[in-house]
């Protein structure tokens, strides 16, 4: 078999066990914890739900006097037919429903910070380890590691302050326009534009240090190389020097640690989320754990867990398309 | 030998200022806390704004900001620090087995790691901690939890490479057992990454710590950095415009976070003499070497 495809079932292999892992400590948690934490799960369903649903509901989820095997095994195959549960603090809707409703206003945020900043951040590194000593090289670095040791969510609420309720240039909540209805037209990508902008920006803001840190280190690295020295002996010019024999080569580790930013942008996004009342993931679970909605939450450490997992696996196949040296 | 060490560490810029920050910091906590009868009293009209007599006004329910400020800072520092320890150690135990034994351990505990690294942090620190009880040491346990395999692999690796060392081989040659190896042969040769690793986790434990008290799931009664922000918002801050009630809790997050990250720089450039090697030997030669162009041009070094 292909090499390139040997590793990529690899790595599929090591995310399906981290995916079971995940599934298995959802299943497992609330049987160990201290106490009676069935009766707290369902007590929020009390006067909602008729005795007889609840004990429909734990039929399905497996809390009864089964042996363990047993309700572990109806518990997996639950999930794989996609139910979740049922929401406390979204009553009576289904757990899966309301997270795929938000998981793309999240995929969105994650998805446009992460390129951005990626983007800004290297560029700025590239630049600053080139002209090592330099102005630049003395500022920012440690400005950003600075900005970035603030928590997300406090960055998001001075920028909210200061251009959402004293300035009033973005929107203050929502992730568009409530007196536009959803669809393909450009009033309401707009809209969608607007409301992200201030979400999207702490979260780039943020970013940026590590990257730019990342690619400065890696630059120096590359260029103190013989094949650099070899291109300036040449006479090449010194920004195709610095940007298709340098950076080229300093990138490449960069996105292979993709996957791991992509876990801490994620947990950074869930907490913008609640300051800005962005409809994602994270919103929603603030909702749940003030609801004590454990099926909720649950159902979120789920999703995000799988969708991170598959993240990871895209980029798995991205490095191995961009860097040669793997690919045989 | 150790005062040289700590010599080294204090004759670095970036190091000092970090420990002046962190240590003032700690002082802070430790002494501050005795001045203030009860940070979360009544003491005035709620949303005063910063004055002489409160100097960083009141909260939405009437608290002094100032006094709880400091107060935050003891339960803060102390769960940080004190789960920024647990996670080092629990990190160099598995990251020493994995290494030092290599094989079967080392498969089965990296693959664990890794799967520890790929779950993501937050939503699992949430699942966890809206079951415990809420209280200092569900907090302490919910990040080691979720904390401690980064350092794990972090340690491991270097495990690794000192495995292969002539002198530990020789240490097990000459009939030392193996945990007298790796905590007197090895971990000896590692504690700059050590200590790089226990200010990283530290980091770590306050900045996680601070976000899941923030979602309102830690003990929401006690005084801490993270809980004033947690009220803060909860007390509609940004809505009556009361800028007091986060922002020196928050600037008070970051400049410790960064504090700690100044002394992991220094660290690192004293255990990477190379990064620092650079710029003094730049400074000391003639400008002429020192420009950025390419290839030396005659009529530069020879003109005028």
């Amino acid at each position: 078999m292909n090499t390139s495809v040997k590793y990529l079932l690899k790595r599929l292999g090591i995310y399906a066990i981290s995916g079971w892992a995940a599934v298995t400590l959802n299943f497992f948690l609330p049987r160990m914890m201290p106490g009676d934490p069935v009766s707290v799960m369902f007590a929020s369903f009390r006067g909602k739900l008729k005795p007889e649903a609840i004990e429909a509901l734990k039929q399905t989820f497996g809390f009864t006097d089964e042996p363990l095997l047993n309700k572990y095994i109806s518990y997996l195959s639950h999930l794989l037919n996609g139910e979740l549960g049922i929401s406390t603090a979204y009553f009576p809707e289904e757990v899966s429903s309301i997270i795929l409703s938000s998981l793309g206003w999240t995929l969105l945020l994650v998805g446009i910070s992460l390129v951005v900043s990626f983007i800004i951040g290297s560029l700025i590194g590239m630049i600053i380890a080139w002209r090592r000593d330099g102005k630049l090289d003395s500022i920012l670095p440690p400005s950003f590691s600075f900005i970035s040791s603030f928590p997300y969510f406090f960055t998001a609420m001075l920028l909210l302050y200061f251009f959402g309720f004293k300035l009033g240039w973005f929107p203050i909540r929502h992730a568009y326009n409530s007196n536009l209805i959803p669809g393909f037209n450009i009033e309401f990508i707009v809209s969608c534009l607007h409301h992200a902008f201030l979400p999207a920006s702490t979260l780039i803001f943020m970013g940026i240090g590590g990257w730019m840190l990342q690619m400065r280190n890696n630059m120096i690295g590359t260029i103190s190389t013989d094949y650099i020295s070899f291109a300036k002996s040449k006479g090449l010019s010194q920004k195709r020097i610095m940007i298709w024999y340098a950076a080229k080569n300093a990138i490449l580790p960069i996105i292979t640690s993709f996957g791991m930013a992509i876990g801490f942008i994620l947990s950074g996004t869930i907490l913008t989320e609640i300051i800005f009342s962005y409809p994602g993931q994270g919103y929603i679970l603030y909702q749940a754990v003030q609801a004590q909605d454990y099926q909720l939450m649950q159902g979120i450490f789920l999703t995000t867990t799988l969708s991170v997992l598959a993240a990871n696996w895209l980029i798995d196949i991205l490095v191995l398309i961009l860097d040669p040296r793997t690919r045989k | 030998m150790n005062r040289s060490w700590y010599n080294l560490i204090w004759i670095n810029n970036k190091a000092r200022l970090g420990i002046i920050i962190v240590s003032s910091f700690i002082i802070i906590a430790a002494v501050g806390p005795i001045f203030f009868e009860d940070p979360n009293a009544y003491i005035g009209t709620p949303l005063l704004e910063p004055s002489f007599v409160h100097l960083f006004g009141t909260t939405g329910q009437g608290q002094d900001v100032f006094a709880q400020t400091i107060a935050g800072a003891r339960s803060t520092l102390f769960i940080g620090l004190g789960t920024g320890f647990m996670i080092v150690l629990l990190g160099l135990i598995v990251g020493s087995l994995s290494g030092y034994f290599g094989r079967r351990i080392d498969n089965v505990l990296s693959l664990i790691i890794n799967i520890f690294l790929l779950i993501p942090g937050l939503p699992l620190m949430v699942i966890i901690a809206a079951w415990l009880p809420p209280g200092p040491f569900s907090m302490m346990g919910v990040l080691v939890f979720t904390g401690w395999a980064w350092q794990a692999r972090v340690l491991r690796s270097q495990v690794l490479s000192l495995r292969e060392r002539d002198y530990v081989n020789a240490a097990i040659i000459t009939g030392e057992s193996n945990i007298k190896v790796i905590i007197y042969q090895i971990w000896p040769q590692m504690l700059s990454l050590i200590m790089a690793s226990f200010i990283g986790a530290t980091v770590y434990a306050i900045g996680a710590q601070v976000g899941l008290e923030f979602l309102g799931l830690g003990d929401v009664d006690k005084v801490t950095w993270g809980n004033n922000l947690y009220w803060a918002t909860n007390d509609l801050a940004l809505l009556t415009g009361s800028w007091w009630t986060f922002v020196p809790t928050g600037l008070c997050i970051a400049l410790v976070s960064f504090g700690l990250t100044l002394i992991n720089y220094g660290i690192d450039e004293i255990s990477n003499p190379r990064l620092l090697s650079e710029r003094i030997v730049k400074s000391r030669l003639p400008d002429l070497f020192n420009r950025n162009g390419s290839t030396p041009v005659a009529r530069e070094l020879f003109g005028k």
